[in-house]
């Protein structure tokens, strides 16, 4: 304890990995692992700016949504059930029901710690009087995994609130949020005719916080790291990181970090046709002239748009150009603003009447020579 | 015997003088670079296409006769 006293905890990742930071191929983080990496536990105190329910109003700010697949603001349904008549529990959803997702079981198995630290805050915030971390029952070596995670921080007394290990039954609405609630209370692992929801009426009765374990991963970061922090991935409307299972036919199947709203597609394309245009031999006029314009055209459907005309535009000047070099360097630019415009039509309605998508101001993701140099990117 | 047009774009430097003497023919785009309407020259338009091509500062644009390839 006196060595882990001494060892200052790493800074903060702002770009990703953020949750994976610590994971290793084949060991699980330890308790001294975890805290090596992410330091002690912060529990708020109990009064002014570091009271318990303080971390609602960071929650909230950070903008963090439920990653069980629902997207529900995580600090709203803390608030909820904070607000309810007291005594209320904590249920973190282990029991990931989509067949093809391994990204919850990545967690537990590998860095359980930054789940339980997440169901203590949880807990320690609602001031919860119980608290459950749901699993499939059938898998017992995951659960003797927590079991020992559990010990680790029952040796030092790190969970005020115990939290309680369940196993339910293994099939896909079992891991709903009321079925779950409704097995706790000793019924079938079925979904419940609602409302009354969870956060109103829920395990024995009481205001129940049913989480995603990913959820309560992310939380025991944004209680360390703050609001902020956690902002500076994502996009503003999807903050933060979120893990994904990516597996079938795939060259590289696992689980992935990523931060949520890819590039912007038309934004790409614009910045490749620049690229096309730019790099025109000078010879021909249709390309010469005609490759600049569908740039402009692109780009303005890509970062400005909102004028209705904007895709119109890209497709005339496509037509323009196609077929009139010597070579065939401007039908390949036409090739891609034709593809774009088919490939990426809900974003090329959406650019043309409303305006860019925030994920059009996300930093470019294909590498284009020389754009240093251009005056409107 | 049929003839068609050919532009050699690389020739062409938009003067605009085809459009003025085959306007049945030939379009100009927004830059002033010859926009064929079709390539093959109508039957009754051959010698003024001829005309045409004479004209042209940059003789760039080619009448011949048809092949049937693009290009």
């Amino acid at each position: 304890m006196t060595k882990l006293a001494l060892t200052a905890h790493r800074s903060p990742a702002l770009r990703l990995p953020r949750l994976l930071a610590g994971i290793s191929y084949y060991d699980i983080a330890s308790l001294r692992d975890h805290e090596e990496r992410y330091g002690p536990l912060p529990l708020w105190g109990t009064s002014g700016r570091r009271r318990p329910g303080r971390l609602i109003d960071v929650v909230d700010a950070s903008g963090l949504t439920g990653r069980g697949g629902g997207g529900f603001p995580t600090g709203r349904k803390m608030r909820s059930v904070a607000a309810g008549p007291g005594g209320a529990v904590v249920v973190a959803n282990g029991a990931e029901g989509e067949p093809a997702s391994c990204k919850d079981r990545l967690l537990l198995t590998r860095l359980p710690h930054t789940v339980l630290d997440g169901i203590t805050l949880a807990a320690h915030a609602v001031r919860a009087r119980s608290a459950y971390l749901c699993i499939h029952g059938q898998e017992t070596e995951l659960r003797d995994a927590l079991e020992h995670a559990l010990a680790e921080r029952r040796a030092v007394g790190l969970d005020p609130v115990p939290i309680q290990l369940r196993g339910i039954p293994g099939r896909y609405v079992a891991s709903e949020q009321s079925a779950i609630v409704q097995y706790l209370n000793d019924g079938p692992a079925k979904p419940t005719f609602s409302p009354p929801r969870p956060h109103q009426r829920g395990v024995g009765g009481r205001p129940t916080l049913v989480n995603n374990v990913e959820t309560l991963a992310h939380l025991a970061l944004i209680a360390r790291y703050g609001d902020r922090w956690f902002r500076g991935a994502g996009l503003p409307a999807a903050p933060g990181s979120a893990l994904v299972t990516v597996s079938g036919a795939v060259r590289r199947p696992g689980v992935y970090e990523i931060q949520p709203g890819s590039s912007c597609g038309l934004a790409e394309t614009a910045r490749v046709i620049r690229y096309l245009a730019d790099e025109n031999a000078g010879q021909c006029g249709p390309c010469m002239f005609g490759l600049p314009a569908l740039a402009d055209a692109m780009a303005d459907l890509a970062y400005q748009g909102c004028t209705g005309r904007a895709a119109e535009r890209v497709a005339t000047l496509a037509g323009l150009v196609d077929g009139r070099g010597a070579c065939r360097h401007p039908d390949g630019a036409v090739q891609l603003a034709r593809s774009a415009l088919r490939a990426f039509e809900a974003d090329v309605r959406r650019h043309d009447q409303r305006g860019p998508c925030p994920a059009a101001a996300r930093p470019p993701l294909l590498p284009v020579p020389g754009e240093a140099d251009w005056d409107w990117a | 015997m049929s003839y068609e047009l050919r532009v050699n774009p690389i020739a062409c430097d938009g003067h605009g003088l085809c459009a003025e003497l085959l306007p049945e023919v030939i379009e100009l785009d927004p830059w002033g670079y010859p926009i064929l309407i079709s390539a093959e020259v109508p039957p009754g338009l051959t010698e003024h296409a001829k005309r045409a091509a004479a004209a042209c500062p940059t003789l760039a644009l080619l009448v011949g006769k048809a092949t049937g390839e693009r290009g």
